[in-house]
């Protein structure tokens, strides 16, 4: 390759220069959540088709490491599903932007040997259910919510994350929303002192003991339900509608809160009003520098950001990630503009 | 005199030999300074305290020490005896033909990936726990050791999962300890009457320093295994009695949280934990060099003393 482009050069000259430098590879590093990493790398892999002298290399560490070895400059990129914090901003070198790439969510998975009727839940309920203060299945408070559905007298076996994750991020963000007690008690964070129950590793830990354990209830990301076929719960959303997490229904999460987008992305569309709206949704953001040193690698990334905003949104439903809405992208093609890229 | 080349070796193995100290106390420095800031904050309220919330920024080592620790040495109640009781059966009772058959089994335990021990235990080990426990009497149920709901991950599994993975680690090193123990201590027995029994008494008697040494082997290896016992220990931050409670473990916990581990404090806080064990195992291995030491003393011809090798953590 490096000889070609020798005698190319030598032989035509300067012209060919300037081609051989636009032809030149451009490799980007970048790290960070795990969640969005499936939609990432059909991304990256079929933007290579496109551009093959564009390598993105994506490692799937987790969000905090992610954060991590953006601001120590490890990696050129980063993406996480928890926005940065204040604290985190601050101890950057430079000005980081958020940029939400798809849309994932959290579903309520149970184990109920007999049941074969899909439950509703509130917010409320699952808050106290994950408290320990809902502690058998036919309480009045989960009775109520499901007519006609006959609940045995068991034990409820809460299962949670024992990773810290940005699945429980977006999980107890959407308690802490609905419940004041979980909020004081337990918090939000990627991983909580949690009150009660068992914890499994990665969302196949928990479905693992989910579905082993009559009488438990724990929660995974829809990606991880729908590829794999478990059956989840309704959740009642803002608007009083019980809504079951699909493609659609986040979506219209995510439209709902684009209208009072803030202008840095970092938003929680958990509980967002509207109708149609599953509560329990999220963005995935990608981390960016504001002013990277190597413009090359940046104006090459931003192109690709476009690329993934665009086309790339058709990949996502087939991975059961939920596009953009229309609105998002638009706000994000004027955010990407503050990119330095010369 | 001394020849160059007998200089040249001394002092290259010797070399060798210092890597392997510096190396330890590399470890032990790096794990000390990445986690200054927990330790200049909870000092050793640390090793104490039971509360581990990352939102509030508070962290306690405890239940993790507890859950390594009652995990462990439960591990080695189950383990110890059925070590000695396989390597006794190879080394004095089994056909010399079938030998090498148990021997190579035993092996093939030890060789399997931890993480296949992980599944065993999700798949096989805790719906068995779990119907265990639910048969359990409720007078038993009643009392501190085996109270909570009975999910089956929690306690018992682990233990059990550990005392599996311990086993040839164990058997094998007290089964060459029992092969070094010389001929002559049985014929003498033999001689003087003694029984089968008696004779392995006496061998078993006259290895005890290897055999202590093979099971401390056992508990090293226990301490530091993470893969399979945080697939069935239930991961729950908090110390209890009780063999069906959900706990957690020092490794299982630096397994979990260190790759999303958002603020420094945090980080701090499970490499400080990870400092924990580190002490935990450099104590518990000493002492028990100690103890090996201190009984091979009187009997300066003593059977081979098995060094227990301090295991990684990881």
């Amino acid at each position: 390759m490096k000889t070609v482009k020798t005698i190319a050069i030598a032989a035509i000259g300067a012209a060919t220069l300037v081609a051989g430098a636009a032809a030149q590879k451009v490799q980007i590093q970048g790290a960070g959540a795990t969640f969005p990493n499936p939609i990432y790398q059909k991304w990256f892999s079929e933007y290579n088709k496109l551009h093959p002298n564009v390598e993105i290399n994506y490692q799937s560490l987790g969000s905090g490491a992610g954060i991590r070895q953006l601001t120590a400059g490890t990696v050129f990129f980063g993406a996480s599903d928890g926005p940065m914090t204040n604290d985190q901003l601050l101890a950057a070198p430079g000005k980081v932007l958020h940029l939400p790439t798809v849309l994932g969510a959290d579903v309520p998975v149970y184990n109920l040997p007999g049941v074969t009727a899909e439950l509703k839940f509130t917010g409320p309920v699952l808050a106290d259910i994950f408290l320990g203060k809902i502690t058998r299945w036919n309480d009045a408070a989960i009775t109520k919510l499901n007519p006609g559905v006959n609940l045995p007298g068991t034990d409820i076996t809460v299962v949670h994350r024992s990773d810290s994750s940005g699945t429980t991020y977006i999980w107890v963000d959407y308690l802490a929303k609905v419940s004041p007690e979980w909020k004081m008690k337990a918090g939000v964070a990627t991983n909580v002192n949690w009150p009660t129950g068992v914890g499994g590793n990665k969302n196949e830990g928990v479905a693992g003991i989910v579905t082993q354990t009559a009488g438990s209830i724990g929660y995974v990301e829809l990606v991880y339900a729908l590829q794999n076929k478990i059956a989840y719960g309704y959740v009642q959303n803002m608007a009083g509608e019980f809504m079951k997490a699909t493609v659609d229904s986040v979506t219209a999460a995510a439209g709902a809160a684009a209208g009072k987008m803030p202008a840095d992305f970092r938003v929680s569309i958990t509980n967002a009003p509207g109708k149609g709206a599953y509560p329990i949704s999220s963005f995935t953001w990608l981390l960016v520098y504001e002013n990277a040193k190597d413009k090359t690698q940046a104006k090459t990334l931003v192109d690709f950001i476009k690329w993934a905003l665009t086309d790339g949104q058709k990949f996502a439903g087939g991975l059961g990630y939920a596009p953009l809405p229309e609105e998002v992208v638009k706000l994000e093609m004027a955010a990407l503009g503050k990119i330095k890229v010369s | 005199m001394k020849r160059p080349e007998n200089l040249a070796f001394r002092l290259g193995t010797g070399l060798f030999g210092l890597v392997l100290v510096l190396l330890v106390a590399a470890i032990g420095v790096e794990l000390f300074r990445q986690s200054t800031l927990s330790i200049q904050k909870f000092g050793f309220s640390f090793w104490r305290t039971e509360v581990w919330d990352p939102v509030a920024g508070e962290f306690g080592a405890f239940p993790f020490i507890w859950g390594t620790l009652y995990s462990s040495i439960l591990a080695l109640l189950i383990a110890a005896p059925i070590s000695l009781g396989i390597a006794v059966f190879i080394s004095e009772l089994t056909p010399n033909r079938l030998k090498p058959v148990l021997v190579f089994l035993t092996e093939l335990l030890a060789a399997i990936p931890s993480i296949v021990y992980g599944l065993w235990g999700i798949f096989v080990l805790v719906p068995a726990v779990r119907a265990l426990e639910t048969s359990l009497p409720q007078s038993l149920r009643a009392s501190p050791f085996f109270s909570g709901p009975p999910i089956g991950l929690g306690m018992l599994a682990a233990a059990l999962i550990l005392a599996v993975m311990v086993i040839p680690f164990t058997s094998s090193v007290a089964r060459e300890v029992l092969k070094a123990v010389p001929v002559t201590q049985r014929e003498g027995a033999y001689a003087l009457g003694a029984t089968r029994f008696e004779a392995i008494s006496a061998a078993l008697y006259y290895a005890r320093t290897g055999i202590v040494g093979a099971i401390m082997l056992g508990f090293g290896r226990a301490l530091g295994e993470t893969m399979a016992v945080t697939m069935v220990i239930g991961n729950s931050a908090r110390a209890s009695w009780s063999l069906l409670a959900p706990q957690h473990t020092m490794a299982a916990v630096l397994a979990n949280e260190f790759s999303e581990a958002d603020t420094t404090l945090y980080l701090n806080a499970l490499i400080e934990i990870g400092l924990v064990l580190f002490v935990m195992t450099l104590v518990i291995n000493s002492l028990s060099r100690l103890l090996i030491w201190s009984m091979a003393r009187p009997m300066q011809a003593a059977a081979p003393a098995v060094v227990p090798a301090a295991e990684s953590a990881a």
